[in-house]
């Protein structure tokens, strides 16, 4: 009837994509209310009543839980089950049986009772330092919710109540949601907070199911059976998709499942242009869980290996056995191909909690990355000795990020051999050759790339910031975001300057931002000169599919014309246009056209994670 | 009663997993089981007490074991500790 269905509002959001697919579906809002607990007094002859109740409701808590847990009896579910775990043993926990029946015996409800020590614990987390611990709390309130639902006999709500093919929205997902995603018709998720490192996110990848997180408010703006389109690989979310949307959200996601089954076939061709030049594809990873992606989506080494996430989530420093420990499972998994070590790139819009930093007025210019390290060249020895001695079991090379000058270098370099002679005199084993690159990532690296490439064994470009230094623009201010221009002629030639300078020296130029997993800079980037793409595991297969149909003298006639052009926009246009003669499938293929994930502007989101840990496991074990 | 010091050196400090480990196995013992780290102590076989030692990688713990099975608690406690909870 007309008039009766009130037409809503497209909402497009931009969130972090974790795992990929698409999603076009109905949405269940996982409601995390507060459930309204009735206060009452119980009489003394009913204390004992009112104590079976507690106990009753207790214990069918504790079999929700263990039953749960059966569920997830699989390998590579572990962890989760240590989650499950430990909300078992909260809600066996003395603390919380003993002062809840202590509260019933003087005359309060179970309910009451049990609110009031739940408080009670949680003032003691909330005062913790450590915010790791600090956020145990919500794993206290987890538990007592359940239990507080079981004693007003409502049922725990859970992504067991989906029916149908459902995306489910939460403002966060508890480990027993999570846990129980392995039984459930959810066909994707997505959540306000959460990063790529949570284990929702881990959850989602091995499930195969898109997810998208750090959405800030989208559980406020949705409710259940609101229709929904979600992009996990791109982050794009749209509420209330038009006719126009939907439609192009379906031919996602047949593109995407083409390209899926297509994926084992690319693993093991190799990346070669029509016209027999090998280009090599390396993965960017942060994350030892991701080697496991490296060998699978066919990548040839890793070309970046972040380390700051060693750094994360502690109150001391890494020592140099953690380092090597951790560098070591990375040379071995890739072995006999490179892997890349980028020392420590903190500061700017990242953040560690253990380092006493002043706050800075323009922390992208200010004391971070090589800067840092070479300020404090205790952290940065442990850092490089650890690499050292893991350079012995593979072939690791070490990368300095930020370089703005040959001094940088020089200093680094001395710091290194002074690492190698600490180890020497300790009988370490160690690599005494490995190979020493930068990140070309400042406007002075680019000008003095000739200089540079004297005193290097490689370089790394790394577009995000390079971009964002040459074109002087703050990414995260939206006033002048517009002005982030991949295509603007500056950048091109800057790029096409350093692997000449790269050339020139013979010394391998590598790119690793995220220009390097986008199929529609493919062509310019093989044209400018570069031999070696970094990306995201997830972005190589498609990449790889793009080389196989370029001809690299062709790509090279393009590239010339294009820096011949004197704005971006053109330059985009000239280029959408050849690529759609050269690619016919180009439009309707687009998915994979898309950018991948933004490297440096989810870096805001991850780290906001981890303020706010989801779950008890919010710390992986094997990061 | 047996009292003996531990450096919790596990990568993670006593987080979530490691504290439940620590539990599970303390629970499994009729010995009452301290647990002290700074100036607080906490029930052994309690994990929001042993969550809110909040100690990280480095902290210096003191094992407090009293009962008919002290001896047997304290070698399983004490190798679980040094064991790194099973972590690499």
């Amino acid at each position: 009837m007309p008039g009766e269905e009130t037409k809503k509002d497209l909402v497009q959001l931009k969130g972090l994509g974790v795992s990929e697919g698409v999603a076009v579906g109905q949405i269940y809002l996982l409601d995390r209310e507060r459930v309204a607990a009735p206060h009452s007094r119980i009489p003394p002859e009913g204390a004992e009543a009112e104590l079976a109740r507690f106990k009753k409701a207790l214990t069918a808590t504790q079999r929700q839980l263990e039953l749960i847990k059966k569920r997830i009896q699989t390998e590579e579910s572990r962890d989760l089950q240590y989650i499950i775990d430990a909300q078992v043993l909260i809600l066996k926990d003395a603390l919380l049986l003993q002062g809840t029946e202590d509260g019933i015996r003087q005359g309060l409800n179970a309910e009451w009772a049990l609110e009031l020590v739940r408080d009670r614990i949680k003032t003691v987390f909330e005062h913790l330092g450590d915010e790791y611990f600090r956020e145990r709390r919500s794993d206290v309130d987890y538990a007592v919710e359940r239990l507080l639902r079981s004693l007003l006999k409502r049922r725990a709500e859970s992504i067991e109540d989906v029916k149908g093919n459902m995306i489910v929205a939460a403002r966060d997902l508890s480990p027993a949601d999570t846990a129980q995603m392995v039984h459930s018709r959810v066909i994707g998720f997505i959540t306000d907070m959460g990063s790529k490192s949570s284990h929702t996110a881990i959850m989602a990848r091995s499930l195969e199911i898109p997810a998208v997180v750090g959405l800030k408010n989208v559980s406020q703006l949705v409710k259940t059976g609101d229709m929904v389109a979600i992009d996990g690989f791109s982050g794009e979310v749209v509420i209330n998709p038009d006719a126009a949307t939907r439609q192009r959200f379906a031919e996602l996601k047949k593109s995407f499942r083409s390209y899926q089954t297509q994926l084992p076939r690319y693993r093991r061709l190799p990346a070669v242009t029509l016209d027999g030049n090998p280009v090599r594809l390396l993965a960017n990873i942060e994350l030892l869980e991701e080697l496991g992606a490296v060998k699978r989506y066919g990548a040839e080494g890793v070309g970046l290996y972040r380390t700051e996430f060693l750094f994360m989530n502690r109150k001391d420093l890494p020592t140099e056995e953690e380092h090597y420990q951790n560098y070591r499972k990375v040379a071995e998994a890739v072995f006999p191909r490179p892997a890349v070590i980028r020392t420590l790139d903190i500061g700017g819009d990242k953040f560690i909690s253990q380092l006493e930093l002043a706050p800075e007025l323009n922390p992208a210019m200010g004391l971070r990355a090589i800067r840092f390290c070479l300020k404090e060249p205790k952290i940065f020895k442990t850092q490089l000795k650890g690499i050292l001695r893991a350079g012995e079991l593979g072939n690791l090379k070490i990368m300095i990020p930020m370089i703005s000058g040959v001094e940088e270098v020089r200093a680094s370099r001395e710091i290194i051999e002074e690492a190698q002679a600490e180890l020497k005199k300790d009988r370490a084993r160690f690599a005494a050759g490995i190979p020493i690159g930068i990140m070309v990532e400042t406007p002075s690296a680019v000008a003095a790339a000739d200089l540079l490439a004297r005193e290097v064994d490689f370089f790394s470009i790394g577009t995000n910031d390079l971009i964002q230094y040459s074109l002087a623009i703050d990414r995260a201010n939206a006033a002048v975001s517009y002005l982030y221009e991949p295509l603007h002629p500056g950048v091109l030639r800057m790029i096409r300057s350093v692997a000449d300078a790269g050339r020139a020296q013979q010394i391998k130029v590598a790119i690793c931002g995220e220009m390097a997993g986008d199929p529609f800079y493919t062509a310019v980037l093989l044209g400018l000169g570069l031999e070696e793409l970094s990306m995201s595991p997830y972005s190589i297969p498609r990449i790889k599919r793009m080389i196989r149909m370029i001809d690299q003298g062709e790509a090279r006639n393009l590239a010339d014309r294009l820096l011949g052009v004197p704005t971006g926009s053109e330059i985009a246009s000239i280029l959408t246009k050849k690529m759609e003669e050269w690619f016919p499938d180009f439009r309707s293929d687009q998915v994979f056209y898309k950018t991948g994930l933004d490297d440096e502007l989810t870096k805001g989101v991850k780290d906001a994670e981890h303020d706010t840990h989801i779950g008890i496991s919010g710390r992986r074990t094997s990061g | 009663m047996v009292t003996a010091q531990y450096t919790i050196a596990n990568r993670l400090g006593l987080h979530a997993r490691a504290a439940a480990q620590m539990v599970k196995t303390a629970n499994r013992f009729t010995s009452e089981i301290r647990v002290k780290s700074g100036d607080r102590e906490v029930n052994g076989k309690s994990i929001m007490g042993i969550l809110t030692l909040a100690a990280v990688q480095g902290s210096l713990i003191v094992l407090t074991v009293e009962g008919p099975d002290e001896k047997e608690a304290m070698a399983l406690l004490g190798s679980l500790i040094m064991g790194k909870f099973g972590e690499e």
